[in-house]
């Protein structure tokens, strides 16, 4: 039954995420007193890649992006599947590691930059979801997730601060302002476009669904912390989404150092704060 | 190559000019003309674009790039001359720097006219070039 969920993820994700990031691209316009592109221009964006020239700068470079999706699609499809909280987190950190490589595999200033930035990336949000992962087997006593969930503890009500810096890497993961320091979906930025420079035509493609299978995987993590009450949940989840795009929209990039310190530091204070108040508690 | 029409990324690139087209350019993004209706993108990436939207005329210095640009763009692969001074020079083709319009390095699609060329122009320029993608797209068939 739960591997039936995997494949729910598996197949749907891609659509479910590709919605979203178009709802997203018309509610950011919104905000901006734009018009905004139809609702399912991100689709319409991925088909046009591929059926653009194929321009690798590098043989590899295809390879590491379909290796980053395939990780990323097993990162969510574990997650969905209920399964080890553990694996996922490593298997997210291969795919962002595969990510890295297609950017590094290209000899460019710019897409060195935006790897280099990437990686900080993944070191401030990192932290956070091995964390989460330790406080769900505090509460709970299993890193599988249907298992947690089953134990019936209310998370949110034991994990508050990892939530909360849950949330704050959120952020980071969605790729949106003050952390979209790797790459942004606006056009125009200091380092062109990042890890993404070199990557074009169906590279790029996979990079964007990709992304899209990142970001219905996230929401699931989310969820988990109120997944308690499904209708609380589903809310919560869309407020926090909704949150993350007025964040985009009223805040600029900041510098790298910035987005690592803050991130590990709130890490630090509510997430480790977090775990000590549990062991303090004796749960 | 449906797709391509509902999804144009250009690259903007501003050869010598008064910078006069250029504002018109920025104003397509601005929420009064909002070219993102029409899935236009500014990417700023030859390696994303689609469409290569050049403003101002060719100099001596700057043919090089705008040829680098142009073949840094994967096909099927569109240029959009605004302006009069990218059309023909305009009112710098008599200087001793300036080569002429775009045309003098690398081959136009569609040249949008006015000094400066106003963003309604602009974006029918976009739209009319997006018209001729089925004759570039055999014509790369063919070319292959």
């Amino acid at each position: 039954m739960e591997i039936i969920w995997g494949i729910v993820y598996v197949i749907l994700a891609p659509f479910a995420g590709g919605l979203l990031a178009g709802v997203d691209r018309k509610l950011t316009a919104r905000m901006q007193r734009r018009v905004g592109p139809p609702v399912l221009q991100p689709f319409y964006d991925v088909l046009k890649l591929f059926g653009k020239e194929n321009f690798e700068v590098n043989r590899l470079q295809f390879p590491f992006m379909l290796c980053h999706l395939v990780f990323m699609v097993y990162t969510g499809a574990l997650f969905y599947s209920g399964s080890d909280m553990l694996l996922m987190i490593f298997a997210l950190t291969v795919a962002a590691t595969f990510l890295v490589l297609a950017a590094y595999s290209a000899n460019s200033p710019y897409s060195f930059i935006g790897a280099q930035r990437e990686l900080v990336l993944v070191l401030s949000a990192e932290p956070v979801l091995i964390l989460v992962a330790a406080g769900v087997f505090k509460v709970t006593g299993t890193f599988r997730l249907y298992e947690a969930v089953a134990t019936g503890n209310e998370l949110i009500k034991f994990l508050p601060g990892l939530f909360l810096c849950l949330f704050y890497v959120f952020t980071i993961k969605l790729r949106k302002s003050p952390f979209d320091i790797s790459y942004s979906h606006h056009a125009h930025q200091e380092i062109v476009k990042g890890i993404s420079t070199e990557i074009s035509g169906r590279t790029l493609a996979l990079l964007e669904i990709s992304h899209w299978y990142e970001n219905i995987f996230l929401l699931g993590f989310i969820f988990m912390f109120f997944a308690f009450s499904p209708v609380l949940g589903v809310a919560v989840t869309l407020l926090a989404y909704l949150a993350e795009i007025v964040i985009d929209n009223s805040n600029a990039r900041l510098r790298w150092q910035w987005t690592l310190v803050s991130s590990w530091l709130i890490t630090l204070i509510f997430g480790g704060g977090n775990l000590v108040a549990l062991y303090l508690a004796g749960r | 190559m449906e797709y391509l029409k509902k999804s144009p990324w250009l690259i903007h690139y501003d050869g010598s000019s008064c910078n006069g087209c250029d504002i018109e350019v920025l104003a397509c993004l601005t929420p009064l003309y909002d070219v993102e209706r029409f899935g236009i993108i500014n990417t700023g990436n030859p390696k994303h674009a689609d469409v290569f939207l050049v403003t101002g005329s060719i100099n001596h210095q700057n043919a090089h790039i705008v040829r680098n640009i142009y073949e840094q763009m994967p096909n099927p692969k569109i240029v959009i001359a605004v302006g009069i001074c990218a059309a023909t020079g305009g009112i710098f083709a008599e200087c001793y720097n300036v080569k002429g319009g775009v045309d003098k390095v690398i081959p136009v699609d569609v040249f949008v006219p006015g000094c400066a060329a106003r963003p309604e122009a602009i974006i029918d320029g976009v739209v009319r070039a997006l018209a001729l993608l089925d004759e570039k797209k055999k014509a790369c068939q063919e070319a292959a």
